[in-house]
């Protein structure tokens, strides 16, 4: 077959729900120091730390020449920001981006928080783009097809006023982090590639509160809207099972301790 | 991390539209018009319906690209 997929075992899948999960408990000690006035790069060394004394590495650092262990990208950014000296405010959305590799193997996860001043639309931004997710999670199951998923986290977002962005994509993960099959969140139902049973899949939606349209800054990482409005990023490591997706990673512990943080606000309200 | 949609993909051919152009299908399920290299038209290869080839894409127009090598 030239289509290029490896299917893992149940075994391989284990090791990558872990890792999964480390990233999960990542988020949830990063999500414990965001406030405002904290900077993304402080943010970014709490979490390499984390990742370091748990016995794992930062997937992300030194991936293509990436040079941080997060993607941090606030409001109009909407993946693969840098760490910087920028100071959150108080009415910022962030996105965060984390995966780490232990045992060989990959967990890729994303969660885009917001800051306690964050009111109505945007708000509402991050709950879509939640809910893109997870109905695109629930059309991964042996015999849907890519384009299944795709369609339906394109539909849910465009129902809603908002748009996907194109050029970048999901993918399949494991020994490393970007594999075949690519999963974009905009397509046709019924196409694209069949799922099978041992596939494990980052299903990412990007969604823009404007329109579609981004451009890379000069740093030639940052991906950022074209029209300044904010976009909102969620990502989870999943594997195809015979009775549906199986979610590797978890945003149980990011969501108490965004609870326990009163300079954060649960999307939920 | 999200991955950059990658500028080199696989598809199989739908149908042969006309001036050499195809409808091709890729494997993440986006269905594109794509014509035919001009060295594979150099060297006379057939292309059909069914066939599975390489195809080079824009990154500014997602819906075009080049097909550069047909699969044996």
């Amino acid at each position: 077959m030239s289509s290029g997929v490896i299917i893992k075992t149940p075994e391989e899948i284990e090791f990558i729900r872990q890792s999964s999960l480390l990233v999960g408990k990542t988020h949830a000690e990063v999500a414990k120091f965001i406030k405002p006035g904290v900077t993304t790069q402080k943010l970014n060394e709490i979490a390499e730390s984390f990742i370091q004394d748990n016995g794992a590495t930062a997937t992300f650092k030194g991936y293509e020449g990436y040079p941080f262990g997060l993607c941090i990208s606030v409001n109009s950014a909407i993946v693969h920001g840098f760490p910087s000296k920028y100071e959150l405010k108080e009415t910022d959305i962030v996105s965060i981006d984390c995966g780490v590799t232990k045992n060989g193997f990959i967990g890729d996860s994303a969660y885009t928080y917001a800051l306690a001043g964050v009111e109505g639309e945007f708000l509402r931004l991050l709950r879509i783009t939640l809910e893109c997710l997870k109905i695109g999670i629930t059309f991964a199951a042996p015999g849907k097809r890519i384009g299944d998923i795709a369609y339906s986290i394109q539909n849910h977002a465009e129902k809603n006023g908002y748009s996907i962005v194109r050029e970048l994509v999901g993918h399949g993960v494991g020994k490393n982090l970007h594999e075949k099959p690519e999963v974009p969140n905009y397509g046709k139902p019924g196409n694209g590639m069949k799922l099978e049973v041992g596939m494990t899949l980052a299903i990412e939606p990007m969604v823009n509160m404007g329109r579609k349209n981004i451009k890379m800054l000069n740093d030639g990482w940052t991906i950022v809207t074209a029209d300044g409005k904010p976009s909102a990023h969620f990502e989870h490591t999943i594997a195809v099972t015979e009775n549906g997706a199986d979610i590797l990673s978890s945003f149980e512990e990011i969501e108490k301790s965004i609870k326990e943080n009163k300079d954060l606000k649960s999307i939920n309200g | 991390m999200v991955k950059q949609s990658s500028i080199e993909q696989d598809g199989t051919i739908i149908e042969a539209l006309s001036n050499a152009m195809f409808r091709v299908e890729l494997e993440n399920g986006h269905v594109i018009t794509a014509h035919i290299s001009g060295k594979m038209r150099m060297n006379y290869i057939k292309i059909l319906p069914g066939d599975k080839v390489k195809i080079e894409m824009s990154p500014y127009d997602l819906t075009k690209g080049r097909i550069t090598y047909r699969y044996k």
